[in-house]
């Protein structure tokens, strides 16, 4: 169907390009973010893929301040939970909002790449949400 | 009338929960495996032990795999097959349900279950590290999100939901806690308050140190017949009635609920059913208290009290010693403590201990119907047991 294939490596590259992406199903029109191989719905393979708004709202949150090693150096940080416009719920690290500023219900936007980490392992870009 | 036997529970053994310097974990299996022996005189381990399943999370730990075989060898149980259940921290009440599996097929009349983690002699980092591996890698840990993390997703929209306070979560810690104090194998031995719990460090907020489960290690293995052999080997032996499973999403966030598991309420639906009792049928529960909030949604999830109401619950101290439904009178995960692949047949310990009037200084009156519920990762499974005593 397409000549990229739907795979989470593919979801990551095409942050790098600024596009928050999810696949599709051909045949049910579940959308899938992260995109998957096999439609969990209807167990088709076939996808296309769709770009998503990456504004949405705070459904969690929690401030993380003891971290694994590779993310010490960052620690205490936000990570939460965001419902997207379009319903489906992604996971992400929450900067530029003090802590006690920060509220479920509250509405952000994903950023490209503006999250780093000592020692990326394996080297993907990490997105994050801010506040609109 | 309360379902029949699915399998019989012979005997069961524990290790000393704790720090244990100086041990790998096969040799605390064999502590484990060592006390079951000697509860049942009647078994000869190698005539009558057919196969085994052993539930360990992290070959990290030690650099060592393999722990079915291992185990196997380190109890003197060659050559029967011998497999490692993994399910994150309810690896052992996926080993209870292997074992489950294999009696009733007739393939194995007696089966050894147990679990074993070795976690102490590792840095605070390493252990944060290797639990979240429980976790989705590409969304979850990729973004720094801690196992603590995960649950403090969840207990803080709880919070915002129910209105659930930090206070109503230091109230299970305080609760188990105390029971530790009448467990001698528990690893914490001391009570604590609510102020000691809400002024200790932050972890991931709101989830404190004292919200969270602890480090450990140990073992815990139990030994299943088939109903009708059960009385050959003891004259008290406990009935599993009931018997549930369930899985769920890897990461947290694709869950339509973030305050309740459906894994774990799928699988006490089934092991309800199964066992035809109620919830208010449980005399006494052990519940997976990874962190305080886990408890609180555990009540909820099993029909202990409506949802929301857990936290109200957990104040009551109804769930406490003497009151209308004791949970985790072992110390739980929070006192008795976590070596993660353990924790699911040292729950059935405790249980069969109760059922069995063997429960010492902790023992619930007339415990006659028992329950546990075993978690992996943030809810990707759940495994909930309901268990009888012969006197029923």
């Amino acid at each position: 169907m397409s000549q990229t294939s739907f795979t989470i490596e593919q979801f990551y590259k095409y942050l790098t390009e600024g596009k928050l992406m999810a696949g599709k199903c051909t045949r049910c029109g579940k959308i899938h973010l992260p995109p998957r191989p096999l439609c969990d719905n209807c167990f088709n393979n076939q996808f296309e893929w769709t770009e998503i708004s990456g504004k949405g709202k705070l459904v969690t949150y929690t401030v993380i301040h003891i971290a694994p090693q590779q993310f010490q150096a960052m620690a205490p940080y936000a990570v939460g939970i965001v419902q997207l416009e379009n319903g489906l719920k992604i996971p992400g690290m929450i900067s530029g909002v003090a802590p006690e500023q920060m509220r479920i219900g509250m509405e952000l936007a994903i950023d490209f790449g503006a999250c780093s980490t000592a020692q990326p392992w394996p080297q993907w870009p990490r997105y994050c949400f801010k506040p609109l | 009338m309360v379902g029949k036997p699915l399998v019989s529970i012979v005997s069961a053994g524990l290790s000393k929960f704790g720090k244990r310097e100086g041990l790998y974990a096969r040799e605390l299996f064999a502590e484990a495996f060592k006390e079951a022996l000697d509860r049942c005189p009647r078994l000869e381990p190698k005539r009558d032990i057919k196969a085994m399943f052993v539930g360990h999370m992290g070959e990290a730990y030690e650099h060592q795999g393999h722990t079915g075989a291992a185990a196997a060898d380190w109890t003197g149980l060659l050559n029967i097959p011998a497999t490692r259940t993994e399910a994150a921290c309810a690896s052992s009440g996926a080993a209870l349900r292997s074992g489950v599996y294999a009696v009733l097929s007739g393939l194995a009349d007696v089966v050894l279950v147990g679990g074993v983690e070795k976690m102490t002699h590792r840095t605070t980092a390493e252990v944060t590290e290797y639990l979240a591996m429980a976790s989705d890698y590409p969304f979850e840990q990729w973004h720094g999100i801690t196992f603590p993390g995960l649950f403090a997703l969840m207990a803080k929209a709880h919070m915002h939901q129910y209105g659930t306070t930090e206070a109503q979560l230091a109230a299970v810690a305080v609760k188990n806690h105390y029971h530790g104090t009448l467990n001698p194998k528990a690893q914490m031995q001391k009570e604590i308050t609510v102020e000691t719990v809400l002024a200790s460090r932050i972890v991931a907020s709101p989830l404190k140190l004292y919200d969270c489960s602890l480090i450990t290690d140990g073992a815990s293995c139990a030994i299943l017949t088939k109903p009708e052999l059960a009385r050959r080997f003891t004259d008290q032996p406990v009935h599993i009635i009931g018997s549930g499973q369930a899985s769920d999403t890897i990461g947290l966030y694709e869950r339509q609920s973030l305050t309740s598991l459906s894994a774990a309420k799928l699988a006490a639906k089934i092991a309800y059913e199964m066992a035809a009792v109620t919830p208010d049928d449980i005399d006494v529960a052990e519940v997976h208290d990874c962190f305080t909030s886990a408890e609180i949604i555990a009540y909820e999830d099993l029909g202990f009290c409506k949802a929301g109401e857990g936290g109200k619950l957990a104040e009551s101290g109804e769930t406490r010693l003497g009151g209308r439904l004791p949970v985790n009178t072992s110390g739980g995960l929070k006192a008795k403590g976590h070596p993660v692949g353990a924790t699911g047949t040292a729950q059935a310990y405790e249980i069969y201990l109760q059922l069995t009037g063997q429960a010492e200084r902790r023992q619930v009156k007339d415990a006659k119907l028992g329950l546990t519920h075993n978690v992996g990762g943030s809810g990707a499974t759940a495994a909930v047991h309901i268990y009888r005593s012969e006197t029923q």
